[in-house]
């Protein structure tokens, strides 16, 4: 089988003021071709004024198996949240 | 955020099939039982794993198979606005299969696997798509009544349990309704137009009513895949349900356009409010999946012929692309 032309991850913003969010993803040879595919792939109807292609095999990712002790130093720092703190009704603005 | 390449191993790698302990089965239920969205590198049963990857890919095929029957009437269509927007319904299905592949890509099977699994013979797609369209009316019937089972279809897909096919959904349904509108729009035109139109437009129905209802797949108790499809949430609606919504929805939109469905047994019942139909001919769809159907050669024949014509073009810009990227790097 022929090699694969590489995969590339498209985000897309959809309007100015938003973040760019994942789409999906194209093939393509190379990073101006997938900016064009992304673009007849992903925005037929105008769907973006901005799109990011990645190559995929460049993207690190958390591995879902230990999202429980990659994240677990925040599981138990309430006092990040303002609702933890009591202040008086009187006091305004806080 | 994820990566898609075989070469990524993650704790489900279809390449190291591991033990699935009854633990590991009873917490990814669990998540579906609770409406939780599985991610490409969530822990996966092997099974749902597979069946995704067979009804994804094969739901892609279908789409770009699909393309074939419509973009038989391109060089045809009556007007030059009638042309765009049929180009314009062609490019969009081309779009859907790929968000489909894309999707199915992240359960680990490449590109090139599909392809040559649907070119082999070995993957299906949707039945439907092996009947010829023989005038511009049936232009209108496949937009009216293929995409419409389709939209039936994909609609609660939108709310299935794994991330990637889910959206991939949503994005495709968005599109889907003005395919089915451009279609009954060319059933409304016909029907108002001359007699000679509106019997085209009878024509078409008369031979797309039954292959759109075989759409939904067979009976539920002859189904294969439903039941465990169902439980993993991948499934919301069984056949025949998605069917009769269909045929209760379609009807009165038939009537409208002044047409007659072709089933003498088709009966609105009071009681149930549903209208009652025909036995389906099975022999007929299991005919058509096995390959015999009216055009699933010639299907197939095109789009190896667009796989090989293509092979030079695919394997010329990779090349290049390697070139320049050599060239920049020793610059």
């Amino acid at each position: 089988m022929k090699q694969e032309w590489p995969l590339y991850e498209v985000f897309i913003r959809s309007r100015s003021g938003l973040s760019h969010r994942h789409a999906g993803s194209v093939h393509a040879a190379d990073d101006e071709m997938a900016l064009n595919n992304a673009r007849d792939t992903y925005t037929r109807r105008k769907e973006g004024v901005s799109i990011w292609v990645v190559r995929s095999d460049t993207i690190i990712a958390s591995d879902p198996e230990e999202s429980s002790a990659f994240f677990e130093p925040a599981e138990d720092k309430i006092y990040r949240h303002p609702t933890f703190y009591e202040i008086p009704d009187e006091v305004e603005n806080l | 955020m994820y990566t898609q390449g075989l070469d990524q191993a993650g704790k489900s790698d279809p390449a190291k099939p591991g033990v699935e302990t009854k633990e590991q089965l009873d917490a990814f239920q669990s998540r579906i039982d609770a409406e939780e969205k599985i991610e490409a590198k969530d822990w996966m049963p092997e099974a749902y794993r597979r069946t995704l990857i067979r009804q994804i890919s094969q739901h892609a095929h279908s789409e770009i198979i699909g393309m074939q029957p419509e973009g038989n009437w391109l060089t045809r269509a009556p007007t030059l606005k009638r042309k765009a927007i049929l180009l314009a319904k062609v490019q969009d299905e081309a779009g859907h299969g790929l968000y489909l592949y894309s999707a199915a890509e992240t359960l680990g099977v490449s590109r090139d696997q599909m392809v040559a699994d649907l070119l082999s013979g070995k993957a299906k797609y949707s039945s439907i798509f092996n009947y010829p369209t023989l005038s511009w009316a049936d232009i209108g019937a496949v937009g009216w009544l293929v995409d419409g089972a389709a939209i039936m279809n994909q609609i609660p897909l939108c709310r299935c349990s794994y991330g990637p096919y889910s959206r991939a959904m949503i994005r495709v349904c968005k599109e889907e309704s003005f395919h089915q509108r451009q279609g009954y729009e060319i059933m409304l035109t016909l029907c108002r137009g001359t007699e000679e139109q509106k019997a085209m437009a009878q024509d078409a129905l008369n031979r797309f009513w039954w292959p759109s209802l075989m759409m939904f797949g067979p009976n539920d108790a002859t189904s294969k895949h439903s039941a465990q499809s169902m439980a993993w949430k991948i499934k919301r609606f069984s056949n025949d349900e998605l069917r009769q919504k269909f045929i209760d929805v379609t009807v009165q939109q038939a009537e409208f356009l002044g047409l007659t469905v072709p089933d003498d047994k088709l009966r609105y019942n009071e009681e149930t409010e549903h209208y009652e139909h025909s036995d389906i001919d099975w022999q007929e769809f299991f005919d058509v999946i096995a390959g015999n159907g009216p055009c699933n050669e010639q299907r197939m024949e095109k789009r190896r012929k667009a796989q090989d014509d293509g092979a030079w073009v695919r394997e010329a810009a990779r090349v290049y692309a390697e070139k320049r990227a050599a060239a920049s790097a020793a610059a």
